[in-house]
């Protein structure tokens, strides 16, 4: 396997194409995926590749689309929509939430729903209050979806790969923020299997829980805390559904002190529940209660201090690992 | 309501012979008979058994509409997907759901077409193609032109030939004031995906007239006209009518490739759901309707055409009672699902507590079956 390095983005289109050369049940749509390249150039040459038969452009209408792709889904076709930015998929509530996740169930078996849906999620960018979605939030609430939201390069080629490969709905989050970033992504088949987490660094004294941009937020903190002598174990989740407890559990009985950082709202959300989870299996493990790391309960603001108070960020995450080991 | 009632249908034939006013054969009419005969006997026991409280939830009733689906599902080939909203019970029974699976279903039983999961609202039949019963108005428009995008693209990109299926998407008229309706119209339009809007225009959604609640309530296809479907306006009270002119659509748009919408005219004799009173309509109103009562039209018909006497009717008749009467024994008779049932039809993948999944008796029956 060659060492070779290319950015996130690419690496998302290298597992959209390999998967359509391998599967013409695979077709690709949404919002200038084609002629355009893709709004944020996820999609670049693909339509050259593919045709427009199978890299489809579509108008602003995500409820007509992603309903449409349910239903072709529901015929065996694997459509992978894609959503400029998840913040439009409110619009597409009725088929993402009502459709996609409970076909099979509402049919006693009779029909699944094969697609991945994935976009641009979370803020960052100055976007205001209406783009800077992190709907993880709220639909890693549904049973009957799974949820993926890749860190590095590598992963965004292998889970994008095994979503669009699985037979269930895949909700699948990328960072805009990422896109550009470079790493070391195989070049041939390259599959992670979902519910496995991974730990991005080893450590003893905490463990750091994250999943998505927010994990690059927890390794900078654990930089910073390393040279006050504090050795942090920091997890990526890489599936919110399936969740790897194990992995969080296992590290925690060691550690004794867990930190969870997410960023959506921390009502009713991954983090909470992580943290639920964790008290309930580490009761007696915990040296202090989990602590958690959100994003500000307040719509996203524009301002640029303003949205980065309102983000996760490595200082908030060091000052919750301090208090959490009681580090004045 | 002047417009609801202008639009009610003439109870008699017209006065021409009967073959000149179908195509269809002796023994075709003789199924859509039996298919309207079921459906009104297996709603009238739906409806004792909502009472009964064997069934539970929403329950709408297709009393009146019985021309619809099946002159509809006639007029297209078993291959063709279809879809409806959640008054489904006669366009599972038009496409061939044995009743029992559909009754099961109602008492929430594992026997029912979804395992007892779906419920009234959620009728699906794989070896039919019936794609649902869906809940939530014109939630299934999108899904309509989806599945009909689907078998265009296995037609011409996947297998390399030419389109060669078309599908329907029934509607509701309270559904033409949904979005995503528009925009299933829209995508339909632009990529030339033969999907069939069919608005079973019942001049009602729930308890508000079309004229309250729809813009060009007199005129509906013009909302199609405007994402360039080809749009029919098609008296839906009588199933010789329906069969014909649905056979043209379903022609064209198969062959064309492009969708097309339809505006049927009929009337539910019951109401928007088992517990509506019906105060927002008269009962002169209800009565000019039942004159027309579709099972009468034809039957009428088809003894004017020789094809079938009074006799004959009762017979027919009593047999769907029989059939009726065993589905409901069938349906009583098979056990709730196992508490197991909770967790399985979840995901296709088995993890944590979900048990991935299992086809229902319907589909395991199919396939048994030669």
């Amino acid at each position: 396997m060659s060492e070779r390095i290319i950015e996130f983005r690419d690496a998302l289109r290298e597992a959209m194409s390999q998967e359509m050369h391998r599967d013409p049940r695979v077709f690709l749509l949404g919002e200038e995926v084609a002629e355009y390249d893709g709004a944020y150039k996820v999609s670049r040459g693909m339509l050259e590749e593919f045709g427009p038969r199978r890299v489809i452009d579509t108008p602003i209408s995500e409820s007509g689309f992603a309903g449409m792709a349910i239903g072709a889904a529901m015929l065996g076709l694997r459509p992978i929509v894609e959503f400029m930015s998840w913040s439009f998929s409110l619009v597409a509530a009725d088929p993402i939430l009502n459709n996609a996740p409970k076909m099979l169930y509402m049919s006693g078996g009779q029909f699944g729903c094969p697609i991945v849906i994935r976009g641009n999620d979370g803020a960052g960018g100055q976007l205001g209050s209406t783009h800077s979605w992190c709907v993880e939030g709220m639909f890693s609430n549904v049973p009957g979806l799974k949820m993926a939201i890749p860190a590095f390069p590598d992963d965004a080629k292998g889970m994008l790969a095994t979503a669009i490969r699985d037979d269930d709905p895949v909700f699948f989050l990328e960072s805009e923020r990422l896109l550009a970033m470079k790493g070391h992504v195989p070049e041939g088949d390259h599959y992670v299997p979902f519910g496995k987490a991974v730990v991005r660094r080893p450590g003893t004294d905490v463990t750091l829980f994250s999943f998505g941009r927010p994990v690059h937020f927890c390794l900078d903190a654990a930089e910073e805390l390393a040279k006050e002598g504090i050795s942090c174990e920091v997890i990526d989740g890489r599936t919110i559904r399936p969740l790897d407890i194990d992995t969080i559990v296992e590290s925690v009985r060691k550690t004794n002190a867990c930190v969870v950082v997410d960023q959506s709202w921390s009502f009713g959300s991954p983090g909470s529940e992580v943290a639920a989870q964790v008290h309930a299996h580490c009761f007696d493990d915990l040296d202090n209660h989990v602590m958690r790391v959100h994003s500000a309960d307040v719509p996203s603001p524009y301002a640029a201090n303003l949205e980065q108070a309102f983000l996760p960020n490595a200082r908030r995450i060091a000052e919750a690992v301090r208090s959490a080991l009681y580090v004045a | 309501m002047s417009s609801v009632t202008d639009s009610a249908p003439p109870a008699a034939s017209g006065g021409r012979p009967l073959a000149e006013r179908t195509s269809a054969t002796p023994t075709q009419l003789h199924e859509w008979l039996r298919q309207m005969l079921l459906i009104r006997e297996f709603e009238v026991r739906t409806m004792q058994a909502y009472q009964d409280k064997k069934i539970g939830g929403f329950c709408h009733i297709y009393i009146g509409q019985e021309a619809v689906a099946v002159g509809c599902t006639a007029a297209v080939q078993h291959a063709d997907p279809v879809v409806t909203a959640y008054r489904d019970h006669g366009h599972a029974l038009a496409r061939g759901m044995d009743p029992k699976y559909c009754m099961a279903e109602m008492f929430g039983r594992i026997g029912g077409c979804a395992k007892g999961k779906g419920g009234s609202m959620h009728m699906f039949d794989k070896p039919n193609n019936l794609f649902g019963g869906h809940g939530i108005v014109g939630a299934q428009t999108p899904l309509g032109t989806g599945l009909a995008f689907a078998k265009k693209y296995q037609d011409e990109v996947i297998d390399g030939g030419v389109n060669k299926h078309v599908t329907l998407c029934f509607l509701g008229d309270g559904a033409l004031n949904q979005g995503g309706f528009y925009e299933a119209m829209n995508l339909a339009s632009l990529f030339d995906i033969p999907v069939i809007f069919v608005v079973e225009n019942n001049g009602y959604s729930m308890g508000t007239s079309i004229e309250r609640g729809t813009s060009m309530s007199h005129r509906i296809i013009a909302k199609g006209e405007g994402c360039g479907l080809t749009g029919y306006e098609i008296e839906g009270m009588d199933v010789l009518t329906v069969y014909e002119e649905m056979k043209k659509v379903a022609d064209t748009a198969r062959a064309e490739s492009r969708p097309a919408m339809v505006d049927l005219r009929t009337y539910r004799f019951k109401g928007h759901s088992m517990s509506d009173p019906r105060k927002y309509r008269t009962r002169d109103e209800e009565q000019h309707w039942e004159a027309g009562d579709p099972i009468t039209r034809l039957r009428d018909a088809m003894i004017e055409g020789g094809l079938i006497d009074e006799e004959g009717f009762k017979a027919l008749n009593k047999v769907q009672k029989t059939v009726v009467r065993e589905a409901i024994n069938w349906a009583e008779q098979s056990p709730e699902p196992d508490i197991s049932e909770l967790y399985t039809d979840v995901y296709v993948e088995k993890f944590g507590p979900y048990t991935g999944t299992s086809m229902p008796q319907i589909v395991t029956d199919a396939e048994a079956s030669p």
